[in-house]
């Protein structure tokens, strides 16, 4: 059996190091919104709005994101994906060209693949958004989750999750059988060190077994 | 990016009030509708965009698609493309755009991508992109760096000393040759405008695009009923096999009967300032023996009056072989 332990720490890991340091202050700076504090609100607590900068201008939105609802206040320039990875500090949907053009940022909205990039987080007041979190668990993998690690689907894995979430969507799409036409359906991901077959393999296995 | 208010209006009515307030509709406009964002978003990004106000149309009522009582077909202005394109009677009665939408941008890109935004959609000139360069059509009167710059991708037809941007659309091209109608709401109320006519030439002023003036607000587009027998090909030629802008392009409506062509529309992409209608290769081609001679004979028309610059010669032979085997591929279909 493999030992993964190292790689299972709870009390310290890069992600959560960097979740914590961030989420609290200096992305929220940099992304230009804040989340509102449900449980401070809630509470009619003086400076309920605290939990981040008073940003000139910000206006509300509430996101349903993988099943949850966050009431949010945010600079109307935000994008869905700084919202989510900044504000929502769900990171595994990443920012890669931030111009649509390399897919890493594909989340769902209402079951349909979208560059989460090229559309404001305004936009999407009330609408059902998945991210990769909302697909599996570890203990729980979604089957194309499944698959990409059976066929090594990655090296770095930065365009992981935008593959993965592209995949998903594709099993609902118009797509013919062949390798040719998942590729020609995933050609908005863009993966820099060449996974490309293992991900088609990965793919065509999660369709055959569908 | 520029600060912005975002505004959602309640009906068109209201959107286009509110649009009626800016001084241009075109390049420098100060209120923007926003659709599916992928061109309008990327544009504000590079501050090529930087409107004060953007009015969200993605709850108005315009995302259907459906019959006209003349046979036609409505689409809507919000209509996404990958709906549009796999839409049963756009696959069935209008092959040539369910085509053309699909050999354009991402899944992701057409799920987002709408009608209108698709037909208002701007140049992918790498100097249009960028403000630290000159550009006669974002600052009209700095000067056109591509016509002796880097000018491989652009235009090799409709173009001015002022400007060589090419038109990037696929949608567009199969418009023209489904000769769509483009209808517009406006501040003065309703009006119809013929797809060849909504784009304009750069000539001196390239900054203006479209027919489009402060208040219009595109509602949708109509198509004419379809041709009986007429046969559907988009072919489009590009550096990659996928998720790449055309070079050349050809959208072609004919129909063959006792083996000469009765009736074509051709349009052509990749290679015009606008989506490039071709009348001269229409002509061309009405009454001739449906063959590869008369094919050639069509493209040798469309591309008459291309003018090459400096690093896109090529595409003008690309142009008519991409009309050639089109026309090829519709004949024998």
């Amino acid at each position: 059996m493999r030992d993964d332990s190292h790689v299972r720490r709870p009390d310290l890991t890069r992600r959560a190091f960097l979740s914590t340091a961030g989420a609290s202050a200096a992305a929220v700076a940099i992304a230009g919104c804040a989340p509102v504090s449900h449980s401070a609100a809630e509470r009619g607590a003086p400076g309920a709005a605290a939990a981040g900068p008073n940003i000139e201008g910000a206006v509300p939105v509430t996101l349903r994101i993988n099943g949850k609802e966050h009431r949010l206040q945010v600079d109307p320039r935000t994008t869905l994906l700084d919202c989510v990875r900044e504000v929502v500090v769900l990171t595994g949907t990443k920012k890669g060209c931030d111009h649509g053009q390399c897919g890493a940022c594909t989340v769902h909205v209402n079951g349909r693949r979208v560059n989460s990039c090229l559309s404001l987080a305004l936009m999407h007041d009330g609408v059902e958004i998945t991210t990769i979190e909302g697909l599996g668990t570890p203990d729980a993998l979604h089957p194309m989750q499944a698959a990409f690690v059976a066929f090594d689907g990655y090296q770095c894995g930065y365009c992981t999750s935008g593959q993965i979430m592209s995949a998903v969507a594709l099993l609902k799409e118009p797509c013919g059988p062949d390798d040719a036409d998942v590729k020609e359906l995933m050609s908005g991901n863009t993966c820099r060190c060449g996974a490309y077959p293992n991900i088609v393999a990965a793919i065509q296995q999660v369709r055959r077994n569908a | 990016m520029h600060t912005f208010e975002f505004i959602r209006p309640d009906d068109a009515a209201a959107a286009v009030r509110v649009a009626a307030q800016t001084k241009t509709a075109q390049q420098g406009a100060d209120v923007r509708f926003l659709a599916g964002g992928t061109t309008l978003l990327d544009l504000m990004k590079l501050n090529v965009e930087t409107p004060a106000r953007l009015i969200d149309i993605n709850r108005l009522p315009l995302a259907q698609v459906e019959a006209t009582p003349d046979g036609g077909l409505k689409i809507g202005a919000t209509v996404r493309n990958s709906d549009l394109a796999h839409h049963p009677t756009v696959r069935r009665d209008y092959a040539v755009l369910s085509q053309s939408i699909l050999a354009g941008a991402s899944a992701q890109l057409r799920n987002m991508a709408t009608t209108a935004g698709n037909l208002l959609q701007r140049t992918r000139c790498m100097y249009f992109r960028d403000t630290a360069m000159p550009c006669n059509k974002r600052e009209p009167g700095t000067g056109c760096p591509a016509i002796t710059g880097s000018n491989r991708t652009l235009a090799v037809l409709g173009t001015s000393e002022s400007c060589i941007a090419t038109n990037p659309s696929d949608m567009n091209v199969a418009m023209a040759a489904l000769e769509a109608t483009v209808h517009v709401q406006g501040a003065k109320g309703p009006r119809a405008v013929p797809i060849g006519e909504f784009h304009l030439l750069p000539g001196r002023t390239p900054q203006r695009e479209t027919v489009v003036e402060p208040g219009d607000l595109v509602t949708h587009v109509t198509l004419p009923p379809p041709i009986a027998g007429s046969k559907h090909v988009y072919l489009k030629l590009r550096d990659r096999a996928s998720y790449e802008f055309a070079l050349a392009s050809a959208a072609v409506v004919i129909t063959v009967a006792g083996g000469r062509v009765t009736r074509a529309r051709v349009a052509l992409g990749g290679v015009g300032t606008k989506p490039w209608r071709s009348p001269e290769a229409e002509a061309a081609l009405v009454g001739q023996v449906a063959s590869a001679t008369h094919f050639r004979n069509a493209a040798e028309a469309a591309m008459a009056g291309a003018k090459p610059q400096s690093e896109n010669a090529f595409k003008i032979e690309l142009a008519k072989r991409c009309l050639t085997h089109a026309l090829q591929t519709a004949a024998t279909s």
